[in-house]
Formats: structure tokens, C-alpha cells, sequence
């Protein structure tokens, strides 16, 4: 396609524009069809923009952190504890490390056994937590003296269970591109059947124009510039209304974890208007192709 | 301006035009004439490409129609000006703008050249219908208003196949008139027609020659015409 298509077809021209008669249900389909696909794209880019952060947010903060777990009889625990804490202070790459306090540590137990749990009756480890600096420690090596010095200390760096969560958080990311992806191609699948409906329905317009010496790239831009400000318009709403169903979901939160925390954040409310521009680049190509290749047919 | 050499068309299986040989030179008037079936719109599709023939060579302005790509073929086709049986008008647009139509396809601007629009509706007595649609038309003002089509871009070459198949005697001495006039411009004029009485009448106002097809190929027709 010539840079003088290109331009004709942004700048438009009304009298090409007229020579195409105006037809119902493609149009109708085409505005429908780009709506609802930018509606669905609008949640499948905010749900992989949340998996994203999420991912982000677990990887950096469960990677900076690790608990030392202290399994010792009550007599020798605060020794131990005490000696780890040495050994952590000791240790290269360790920020920071502190004992958790009885409170704190009865917190951590509170959704699962309650309120009036009776935590000095019960063997409960002594937990430490440990905040690594940049570089980090080495945990190898920082295990090998804990076992010689602390008999009960059991470091844990997270590393078991943080894996498989970032790892599912990027794939929930992956998953909502793919889905912008497929949308984005049953959008294209859509407006190329919408476009073939069309041209057909308009043969004898078009060999009229042939006749009085229109060439097929004109015809073919008047079709394409008619179904690609359809697509911008129907996307345009479809997205509005995307936004506006995800402005109204509930704030982020601690309680509602990752359900709440589906919206945009900042910058990122402006994402979603790079949906209608897709979606009208999406129909432009398909409406191109499809018109070439039945103006081909046609001859 | 067109020139056929050994032109031979098939179609559904049979051979409809066989060993055609034709030059229109520029500036003259022909007349096609055939019964029903003959192929007479066959022959005329063929001499502006809007059918390729089976075997043999079209040349029109010295191009061989097979070797034209699409794009070229319409930029011939803004050369010729042709006046088909059926009209075949946009009807959701407005008489004035199925007139411009040429225009608008080639990229110029009809609303600039108003005034030519505009002498062109009088000179084809449509003035009064430039708003109306095609389907408003009657079949006479259909005619003048393709006739108007055809020549809106100052063609060399006028192919008219049935100008006045649906309308009355007095409206095909008008449009015939039109055609005339044209001719005397310096037009090379093709017209297609069954109808004998209105080519002996043209015959009478200007040098026409009248070929007829007969049998699948092309002849002169006799001194009766």
C-alpha cells in the first residue's frame, strides 16, 4: 500500500466516500462485533496488567525476604534464638533480621485456630525474619553454619512456594494477552466475513464504477475507510464502556486480594485506548484484504 | 481509435463471434446492427475490454486490451465513454452525481467543475432532474443522463449499445441527435441498434457506416441500409 493511500484513506474523501451505498446489517455487525470485542479486550488487558503487578509484587517482595524458623524445646529456644540472630547479624548480605514477637507470631496463626488461642500452652517455633540486602546472602552457606550452631533452625527462602505463584501469575498474564490476541483475530475473522457480505452485496456497484474507469484500489478504499470508522466507533464504545465497568469494580484491598485489585492503576487507565486504535487497524487490514482479493475475483 | 483483427469470442461452450476485423478511425460514425442474440453487446464489450476475446487482438488507442493490468484498463476506460443498454446508474445517488461519476472515480473534484455539470444537464435537457434519483427517471431520461455519463470526461471514443431500446421515437431522434452532435465535435460514435428506421434517419444527417452481424461474423451492411 502507497504512502498516497495511506493519506487519501486518513484524510478521506466524501464524494469516494458516497459511492459506496450504505448497507444495513454490516454495518450494524461491524459496530456490534467491535464493541463487544473491545468491551472483552478492555478486561482481558486489565486482568493481565493485575497479573503483572502481582507477579511483580510476590517476585520482589518474597524474594527479598526469608523466615528462619527456630524448632527447639522451650528451655533452649530463646538460646537459640539469640545465637541465630548472632550468626544472621554475622552473615553478608543479611539487611536485617528480628524474632517475631508473641503477637505478631499469634497474628499469624489468627485465621486458623482464632482468637483465644493459647500460644505459650503450645510448642510453636520461634520465627525470625530475615530481609536480604542486594547482593543477597548466600543461603547454602548461611544453612551449613545454622546447622552446626543452631541444631533447630530451619531457614526458609521462600523460594518453594514463591516459584509457583509468580509462575502462575505470569501465565494468568500471558493468558490475557493471548486472549487480546484472539480477540483481536475473531474481530478481524468477523469484519472480513462483514466486508465479503458486503462487497457481494454491492456487485453491481462495483462493476459500475469499473465501467466508468475506477480503479480497484479506490474501490477497495472506500469500502476499507467505511468499515474501518465503523470499527473505531463501535470499538470507541465497546471500550468506554470496558473502562467504565472496570472503574466501578471494588478498590484493591488486602481483604479481596487479587479479585479487588483487577482494575488500572495510574498510567495505566490510559492503556485501554490503544483498544479502538487496534481494533480499527485490525478492521482496516481485514477490510483491505478481503476487498482486494474478491475485487480479484471479480474480474 | 479501435482496432479488432481476427476476433473471435466464445461463450457457453459455442462460438458466438467468429474472424472479426474491425478499425474505427477517429471521427467516424458506425452503426452496429444484428438481430436479437447476435452478439451485438458482445461486440461492444469487446472493443472497451470489459470482455477479452477467446482468440484474435483488440487495440484500442494502440494498447492491446490482454496486456492490460486492471489499473491500466481503467484509465483506458476513462477514454471511452459508453452508453450501456440498461443504464446501469448508482441508484442511492442523485442524477447529477451519477453523471460526475467519472469525475469523482478519477479523482477530480465534480462540485469544481460545476459549470460543466451543469451545461452538460441542459445539453441532455436534465436540468430540472439533476437532484432526483435513477429509479425516478423514465426510460428516455435514463438514456440522456448515461449519455451525459458517457461523455463527462471528453472521451475520443462513444460506444452506445441500444441507446434508444426503451423509449419512444421522438426521445431516440433526441438521443440520436446528441450523437450526432458529438460526432461533428470530432467523436468516433459506435452505436449498437436493431433499429433499422432509426438508422436510415441517421443515415440521412451524417457518413455512417452500419455493419452488421450475421452468422458470427461481421459484414457491411447492404445499400437497403
Amino acid at each position: 500500500m502507497s504512502k498516497g493511500t495511506i493519506r487519501n484513506f486518513l484524510l478521506g474523501d466524501p464524494q469516494a466516500d458516497r459511492v459506496v451505498p450504505p448497507s444495513g446489517f454490516t454495518a450494524q455487525l461491524t459496530l456490534f462485533v467491535s464493541g463487544a470485542m473491545a468491551f472483552l479486550a478492555v478486561f482481558a488487558l486489565a486482568l493481565s496488567l493485575a497479573s503483572g503487578r502481582l507477579a511483580d509484587r510476590w517476585a520482589e517482595e518474597l524474594a527479598r525476604s526469608a523466615t528462619l524458623r527456630i524448632n527447639a524445646p522451650a528451655d533452649q529456644r530463646a538460646a537459640q534464638t539469640a545465637a541465630a540472630l548472632q550468626i544472621l547479624r554475622q552473615t553478608p548480605g543479611v539487611a536485617h533480621a528480628r524474632a517475631l514477637t508473641e503477637e505478631e507470631q499469634a497474628a499469624l496463626l489468627l485465621p486458623w485456630f482464632g482468637a483465644d488461642l493459647p500460644l505459650e500452652d503450645l510448642p510453636v517455633p520461634q520465627l525470625i525474619e530475615v530481609i536480604q540486602d542486594d547482593p543477597s546472602y548466600d543461603a547454602a552457606g548461611l544453612r551449613l553454619r545454622l546447622s552446626g550452631e543452631v541444631p533447630g533452625a530451619v531457614l526458609d527462602d521462600h523460594t518453594r512456594w514463591r516459584q509457583p505463584l509468580v509462575k502462575a501469575a505470569n501465565s494468568l498474564r500471558r493468558l490475557g494477552l493471548v486472549s487480546i490476541l484472539l480477540i483481536a483475530g475473531a474481530t478481524a475473522a468477523m469484519i472480513t466475513l462483514a466486508a465479503h457480505a458486503a462487497l457481494a452485496a454491492n456487485r453491481q456497484v462495483i462493476e459500475v464504477l469499473r465501467l466508468v474507469g475506477a480503479r480497484d484500489r479506490y474501490i477497495a478504499q472506500a469500502f476499507v475507510r467505511r468499515f474501518t470508522l465503523r470499527a473505531l466507533i463501535g470499538a470507541t464504545v465497546g471500550m468506554a464502556l470496558g473502562v467504565l465497568g472496570i472503574f466501578l469494580l471494588p478498590e484493591a484491598s488486602d481483604e479481596g486480594g487479587f479479585l479487588t485489585g483487577l482494575g488500572f492503576q495510574g498510567a495505566g487507565w490510559l492503556w485501554p485506548v490503544l483498544i479502538p486504535i487496534l481494533g480499527a487497524s485490525v478492521s482496516f487490514l481485514a477490510t483491505w484484504i478481503a476487498a482486494r482479493r474478491t475485487l480479484g475475483e471479480l474480474s | 481509435m479501435i482496432e479488432l483483427e481476427n476476433v473471435a469470442y466464445n461463450y457457453g461452450g459455442g462460438e458466438l463471434l467468429s474472424d472479426l476485423s474491425l478499425k474505427l478511425s477517429a471521427g467516424s460514425f458506425h452503426f452496429l446492427t444484428g438481430p436479437s442474440g447476435s452478439g451485438k453487446t458482445t461486440f461492444m464489450k469487446l472493443c472497451y475490454g470489459a470482455l477479452l476475446p477467446t482468440s484474435g487482438s483488440v487495440k484500442v488507442f494502440d494498447e492491446d486490451l490482454r496486456k492490460l493490468d486492471r489499473d491500466q484498463m481503467a484509465m483506458l476506460r476513462r477514454r471511452v465513454g459508453v452508453v450501456h443498454q440498461d443504464c446501469r446508474f448508482l441508484d442511492h445517488l442523485p442524477v447529477a452525481d451519477n453523471i460526475a461519476l467519472p469525475m469523482t472515480v478519477s479523482g477530480r473534484d465534480p462540485a469544481q467543475e460545476s459549470e460543466n455539470l451543469n451545461e452538460l444537464l441542459s445539453w441532455v435537457g436534465l436540468s430540472d432532474r439533476a437532484d432526483a434519483l435513477p429509479p425516478e427517471l423514465s426510460g428516455g431520461e435514463r438514456q440522456r443522463a448515461a449519455l451525459a455519463r458517457a461523455v463527462i470526461m471528453s472521451p475520443d471514443v462513444i460506444l452506445a449499445d441500444e441507446p434508444t431500446g426503451n423509449v419512444d421515437w421522438e426521445m431516440s431522434q433526441r438521443l440520436l441527435q446528441l450523437l450526432i452532435e458529438l460526432n461533428k465535435m470530432g467523436k468516433t460514435v459506435m452505436i449498437a441498434s436493431h433499429d433499422l428506421a432509426l438508422i436510415r434517419a441517421a443515415k440521412s444527417q451524417v457518413q455512417a457506416r452500419v455493419l452488421r452481424i450475421s452468422n458470427r461474423r461481421l459484414q457491411l451492411a447492404g445499400a437497403d441500409l
